[in-house]
């Protein structure tokens, strides 16, 4: 039974914590609780609908389907939240400068955060869609009532993990919670374009820059309490390709520069309108 | 077969005759799950190239090969046949692991 819950700890743990900081930075929006449970939901759905497919999927295209569906997941996902990043944060700042100088709500001028749903339902899927092989797999060996038992107390755990963030980021104040839910984000997406550097080589779709360029196990271990936080977090991997690499620091680069530019052609325009 | 269907499905062969083209014929290494163990525990693979590893589980359980060394991570399900993509690996020794029965699915590549 333990080693059912921690198996599904680590599991649920990732998209807890996304979920969480995700949570914690639409604060504030009408409706997003709504577009949250929904996003989740889509996820669990996906995710019996990837275990169940799992056997044909894997056999697809000799034998890397799986990486083929893996990489199309993380894409949509890094998409919404570089599209989130560039974009409807920078409008959301917008819309709260303008909407605090007329006096009207806060709420009145974010934008609905579909994309953040897209998000958390791509999350919510992936880790999703291992958990449930994992524990259909597991149901059909060993003993059923030691191993729900032992799932559920993985889940709740990952979940209070998920809620320990979002508590968490709901003390930071409201001045400060969109530069810090912001650089989460920014880290998330980084992240997850280094996951899609791996899968990319795991999938021998690119044969570029494979060796690992240095390996770190030896001051933080990826499966040490810390290691997973931050690995959940920040995408910490102790031995990470040149692509991976690579990947990280494009997206931290396209992300960062692109909200810049977009701010800066915001600001002009707001600018012009006033004169 | 419904139009999506062949739709999905052309894609994804495309993009696998895609990656199949990038490579000439490289060295292939198969490793099998039995009993919830790797067979066999070593396995020898030549250093310097890429390699493909064929994981064959042979369980009626789910497994998910798993190797920080290695840096890859891939879910095989009960019966399945998986391709992964290993290296170029420097000389020297890969620890993997099956991570839903850790305590006995340890294995290594040997890269020489």
């Amino acid at each position: 039974m333990f080693g059912v819950a921690i198996i599904v700890f680590r599991e649920t743990l990732e998209a807890a914590l996304f979920v969480g900081i995700i949570a914690a930075a639409t604060r504030g929006l009408i409706g997003r609780s709504w577009y949250l449970t929904g996003g989740i939901l889509a996820g669990v759905a996906g995710a019996f609908a990837l275990a169940s497919g799992a056997e044909h999927i894997s056999a697809l295209a000799d034998g890397i389907g799986q990486d083929l569906v893996n990489a199309g997941i993380l894409g949509v996902a890094l998409t919404m939240l570089t599209w989130h990043c560039v974009w409807v944060s920078n409008n959301g700042q917008m819309a709260a400068a303008d909407a605090r100088a007329l006096g009207t709500s806060l709420q009145d001028g974010q934008n609905r955060p579909w994309a953040l749903m897209v998000v958390v339902a791509m999350s919510v899927l992936r880790e999703g869609a291992e958990t449930v092989l994992f524990v259909a797999g597991y149901a059909q060996g060993a003993g059923q009532t030691g191993m729900v038992a032992g799932a559920i107390f993985g889940a709740l755990g990952g979940t209070a993990a998920g809620l320990l963030i979002y508590v968490g980021l709901s003390r930071v104040p409201v001045k400060k919670l969109f530069a810090v839910t912001n650089s989460l984000i920014l880290l998330l997406a980084a992240s997850i374009a280094s996951q899609l550097a791996r899968a990319l080589s795991q999938a021998g779709l690119v044969n570029a820059w494979g060796q690992s360029l240095w390996d770190t196990s030896g001051w933080l271990r990826v499966d040490s309490p810390f290691g997973v936080v931050a690995h959940a977090l920040a995408g910490y991997d102790p031995q990470p390709t040149g692509l991976q690499v690579a990947f990280y620091l494009l997206a931290l680069f396209v992300m960062l520069s692109g909200s810049h530019w977009v701010q800066r052609a915001q600001t002009r325009a707001r600018l012009d309108r006033v004169r | 077969m419904t139009r999506l269907q062949f739709a999905a499905s052309s894609a994804l062969i495309s993009l696998a005759m895609i990656g199949g083209h990038s490579f000439a014929a490289e060295p292939e290494a198969l490793l099998v799950i039995k009993d919830h163990k790797f067979e066999p525990l070593e396995v020898k693979v030549p250093a310097g190239q890429r390699v493909r590893l064929i994981v064959h589980n042979q369980d009626a359980t789910p497994e998910e090969f798993e190797s920080h060394d290695l840096n890859r991570e891939k879910v095989v399900p009960a019966g399945a046949k998986v391709t992964i993509y290993i290296g170029p690996l420097k000389p020297g020794r890969y620890g993997f692991y099956g991570e839903y029965h850790e305590a006995s699915a340890k294995g290594a590549v040997v890269a020489e």
